[in-house]
């Protein structure tokens, strides 16, 4: 038997083939070397993301979010959600606390729950992947399995909204969370006073009024360089995405030089546990860190 | 005026504070609201002159009565949900929630500002997470780009192609989704049963007709 057993929640953008597949190999990866196991929740649906909302309405985004918590209740009893994506943890969380707080809504919920065949009792804890590593394994044991510290290497930890605001990891400021820094040290990397680390990306608008998210995306990337990082490493797959995929965008237009690396934590600890490139999923960067690869190769 | 505007107005007068307390999600808040303005100085997207109206006017706004001016309003629209408000607010008013009930209960009414572009990417977004039960991230794509029209989405998509090649390269995008790959889940009928359940509950609890 694994050492912690968990429920999985991927989310859409986690799946094979979506735009954070990478984030999700080296995820299993970094679960393989603690020995902690993820089992998916059976035929899982979206959250709904905080972008639905003006189509979704307020009981429809529960409900999507209810039948997750009852497929995990029926087939994964007894153990908590995990979801890699802050939003998906955002999503859940809320719907959480919000059907614990009414039983207005419950009932409903449960009365639209009938019509695919389930019911909800009990809704299982719902954590984010971070929190299960610092807070059910801690830093100490997360430090054990480096066999190849990353010495020497800069990494502007980016938090982001989502993973830290309005739950945020317990302990950590909204202002200053240190956990990211904190991980990216514990396997031997260095973190820089890094100011942005908090600064929200534009997040949806980047699709829908790209003008005014890549001038958030900008200056957090500027500062990135400024702070004296070679690369930025995140939490969360929006924030990833965001930060990596529109640089060349804002070098255009702006006539920036950006073609900074950002990177998932998991794939750091991966690396750092002796895991190869491909264990990391290093090929799913669109900005190649070229560091990063020759350190695996090594 | 839509049915249902016609429908509302005629139920809540001039109350429009009952209104959105009654209507909108988390409406019952604004009442809280001390003025502050900590919400307004915290908002990322202020300084884009993205905002008409920051928070604290809008919640001035709603007790002042001022319906129209609120309701066709395109502030509550660039709300990124960041929580920057939301954590700082000293009288704990969920403001992020309440932007997000403030544009939903406009577009329902359909007041919400026409062609507004983050309006149609929720509506794109659920529609296309709740068809198959997740995302497909292709034809979202697809959709967003051609909303207005054949040419301005090839440009668009011209735009975007070097993100679009970066991600099929790095294995993120997968061009397949768009020809009825994609993942899906298996009881879609299940999840739009519940769905169509849930719309109607909660009609039915606010009052609104069908
Ligand atoms: S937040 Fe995004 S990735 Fe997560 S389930 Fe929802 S749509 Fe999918
Ligand atoms: S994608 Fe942007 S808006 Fe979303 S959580 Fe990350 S930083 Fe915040
Ligand atoms: S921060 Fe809170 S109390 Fe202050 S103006 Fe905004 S909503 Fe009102
Ligand atoms: S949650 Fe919305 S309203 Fe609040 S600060 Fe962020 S963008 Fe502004």
């Amino acid at each position: 038997m694994a050492r912690k057993e968990y429920a999985f929640y991927p989310g859409c953008s986690s799946q094979k083939g979506a735009s954070a597949s990478n984030y999700l190999t080296s995820v299993e990866s970094m679960c393989k070397t603690l020995d902690v196991k993820m089992t998916e929740i059976p035929d899982w649906n979206c959250c709904g993301a905080s972008i639905s909302y003006a189509e979704s309405g307020e009981l429809p985004r529960l409900v999507m979010n209810a039948r997750n918590f009852a497929l995990a209740e029926q087939n994964l009893p007894g153990q908590d959600i995990v979801a890699t994506c802050a939003a998906c943890w955002l999503g859940s969380r809320e719907s959480k606390e919000r059907l614990e707080h009414s039983s207005v809504l419950m009932a409903d919920t449960n009365t639209a729950l009938k019509e695919a065949g389930l019911n909800l009792k009990v809704i299982p804890e719902v954590r984010h992947m971070v929190e299960v590593l610092i807070e059910d394994l801690g830093y100490d044991e997360l430090a054990k399995p480096v066999k190849k510290p990353l010495d020497g290497m800069k990494f502007a930890g980016y938090v982001g909204c989502q993973t830290n605001r309005p739950f945020g990891i317990a302990g950590e400021s909204f202002e200053n969370p240190m956990y990211l820094d904190k991980l990216v040290e514990s396997v031997g990397g260095t973190a820089t006073q890094f100011d942005q680390k908090v600064t929200c990306c534009g997040g949806a608008l980047a699709f829908s009024e790209p003008d005014k998210a890549q001038a958030q995306i900008k200056d957090i990337i500027e500062a990135a360089y400024d702070s004296g990082a070679e690369m930025l490493v995140t939490p969360c797959p929006l924030c990833q995405a965001n930060t990596e995929v529109y640089q060349g965008q804002i070098n255009k237009k702006y006539g920036t030089k950006f073609n900074m690396p950002v990177l998932y934590y998991s794939q750091l600890m991966t690396l750092a546990y002796g895991g190869t490139a491909k264990e990391a999923a290093l090929d799913g960067n669109v900005i190649k860190a070229r560091k990063l690869e020759e350190f695996a190769a090594k | 005026m839509s049915d249902m505007n016609q429908q509302m107005t005629a139920r809540y007068k001039n109350n429009f504070l009952k209104e959105i307390e009654e209507q909108a999600e988390m409406g019952d808040w604004v009442k809280m609201c001390m003025q502050c303005g900590v919400c307004s100085g915290s908002c990322p997207t202020n300084f884009h002159s993205a905002w008409d109206h920051p928070p604290q006017e809008l919640f001035m706004m709603i007790r002042a009565g001022k319906r129209d001016e609120v309701l066709e309003s395109g502030s509550m629209w660039n709300c990124v949900s960041c929580y920057n408000c939301y954590v700082r607010c000293p009288r704990k008013v969920p403001i992020t929630h309440i932007m997000h009930g403030l544009a939903e209960y406009a577009y329902r009414l359909g007041k919400a500002p026409k062609q507004q572009p983050t309006q149609f990417l929720s509506k794109t977004f659920w529609d296309n997470a709740t068809k198959t039960g997740r995302v497909n991230e292709v034809k979202l794509t697809q959709t967003l780009y051609f909303k207005n029209g054949l040419m301005d989405g090839i440009k668009q998509a011209m735009a975007m192609q070097s993100v679009a090649l970066g991600l099929v390269k790095a294995k993120r995008l997968n061009p397949m989704e768009a020809v009825g790959g994609g993942h899906k889940c298996k009881d879609i009928k299940g999840i739009h049963a519940m769905l169509a359940k849930a719309r109607e509950l909660e009609a039915q609890r606010k009052g609104r007709a069908a």
